[in-house]
């Protein structure tokens, strides 16, 4: 994904960037992280830097190898992640994302799946809680090369918009050039439910402590599962008390 | 306890309470019937603080301190506790987590010390088994995939934890078998039966004052309070209807 010269606008992956942040981070330094047959891994990144931050990451699955990847991305300036897989047969790629914003920031995660053998599976969960004048991007791609029958492709992408003042792009995409596939994609911007809050409230809680649980709850399916579950929601807690 | 005095307000432009007065005072069960559309559930969401309840006059006086100034958190604090006609779901959040933090919310807010995790599952231990229900139910989402009859009793669960001086309770009793009713009156009973305590029941039935037996019943039709009486009001009002009653 990383190229010599600095994208602009027209380029799709790059269309809500934040590009005079990522000119001062350009060119970006490629990682890359290859399983071999039967392999599995793990990862957890958490991207909080004051500073302006991105990471461009290039996965290789091999047959039958399975990879774990979760990300939380509360830079407090700009934050990107950008993942691309390639599957092999019979691979697994788990991708579990939340990113909380406020302020002007400006965060995204840009994801290109590519199913190139039979049989692999992805599934993707990524949850945007946008607080202020924040902008939250989803950009995921799935591809399903021809023969690459039996793929399971999955992803939920949800955005919470804590003031009206928030921006969240999300889109899921799908490119099939294959038959007997499975892709599902889900997709939903939304706010917090009043009647829930109440709810909450009723029983005692201050209004911030009852929306912090509720958006505690709402990215927690981003986490679930992980090898570092724990580390990941301590950190997500802290960021979210930020934006409340 | 609860002092109401001519109160009125609007929701969403519309009135609805146009003039209710009421005074409970600590010991009392008081119940409160009347026809669809009277204004109970709103009587019970301003008490609650709900937004978009808008209180257009008159005042709440609670045990000395102006409750309508107060946010919901604050009036729960202050001994309010409001059960709901419909328990809402709150995915991802388990009932433990939830009692435990709105618990010591309510404690710190009273200078209290907060409860330790054992302290709280113990406490609600107690609570659970007086309605009968489950542990394992309380560690599952908040009233997630709950039946009707067990978003109730969890309700009341909730109530044994929170320990309030004031339960206003709206249809608590709607939705509820007849096990299940009983088992939701006694619950009340037991919580919430003391002389320090209070209970304020809305309902549009005599079966939940089978179990619990009011010292007052009154009659809400158009927004007020058209007549009061004892627990022979709601045997009189079964026999011959809201409209005989009120007119």
């Amino acid at each position: 994904m990383t190229v010599a010269t600095l994208p602009t606008r027209r380029d799709e992956a790059y269309r809500y960037a934040d590009l005079a942040a990522l000119e001062a981070l350009w060119p970006l330094p490629a990682e890359r992280i290859v399983l071999g047959v039967g392999e599995e891994g793990a990862k957890a990144i958490v991207v909080d830097a004051a500073g302006p931050q991105a990471r461009d990451i290039e996965i290789v699955l091999g047959e039958g190898a399975s990879y774990d990847l979760r990300v939380l991305n509360a830079a407090r300036a700009y934050g990107r992640v950008a993942v691309r897989v390639t599957l092999g047969k019979g691979a697994n790629f788990h991708f579990g994302a939340a990113q909380l914003a406020g302020g002007d920031q400006t965060l995204e995660i840009v994801t290109e799946v590519v199913h190139a053998e039979p049989d692999a599976t992805s599934h993707q969960v990524v949850r945007s809680v946008l607080a202020g004048h924040s902008t939250g991007t989803y950009l995921g791609r799935v591809v399903v090369d021809r023969g690459a029958i039996g793929t399971d492709g999955e992803q939920s992408i949800r955005a919470m918009l804590l003031d009206r003042t928030a921006t969240a792009n999300a889109r899921p995409e799908l490119e099939i050039y294959a038959d007997d596939v499975k892709c599902a994609h889900g997709c939903a911007v939304g706010e917090l439910s009043a009647e829930g809050l109440f709810y909450l409230q009723s029983r005692g809680l201050p209004p911030a402590e009852a929306k912090k649980l509720m958006l505690q709850a709402f990215i927690a399916e981003a986490f679930v599962g992980a090898a570092e579950e724990e580390r990941l929601t301590q950190a997500a807690i802290a960021a979210l008390e930020g934006l409340l | 306890m609860l002092k109401i005095d001519n109160l009125a307000n609007e929701v969403a432009g519309k009135p609805i309470l146009k003039g209710l007065s009421l005074t409970i005072n600590a010991g009392e069960i008081h119940a409160i019937m009347g026809p669809n559309g009277a204004g109970k559930s709103t009587l019970a969401y301003t008490l609650g603080g709900r937004p978009g309840y808008e209180v257009t006059g008159g005042s709440v006086d609670f045990e000395g301190a102006d409750l309508l100034a107060m946010e919901p958190h604050e009036r729960a604090a202050a001994g309010l506790f409001l059960g709901f006609q419909y328990p809402v779901e709150i995915p991802g959040v388990s009932n433990v987590q939830f009692l435990r933090e709105a618990l010591n919310a309510q404690r710190k807010s009273r200078g209290e010390a907060p409860l330790s995790g054992g302290e709280f599952l113990k406490l609600a231990k107690e609570k659970a088994g007086l309605l009968r229900m489950d542990m394992e139910m309380l560690k599952r989402p908040v009233n997630v995939g709950f039946s009707g009859g067990e978003k109730k009793r969890a309700e009341m669960v909730q109530m044994g934890i929170l320990d309030p001086r004031l339960a206003i309770l709206d249809e608590t009793d709607s939705g509820l078998d007849i096990d299940a009713l009983r088992i939701c009156g006694e619950g009340i009973n037991a919580i919430m039966r003391k002389p320090d305590k209070a209970v304020l029941l809305i309902t549009h039935y005599q079966r939940l004052l089978d179990y619990v037996k009011p010292d007052f019943v009154h009659v809400l039709v158009g927004g007020r309070i058209v007549r009061s009486g004892g627990a022979e009001l709601a045997l009189e009002l079964e026999e011959n209807g809201y409209e005989a009653v009120a007119a």
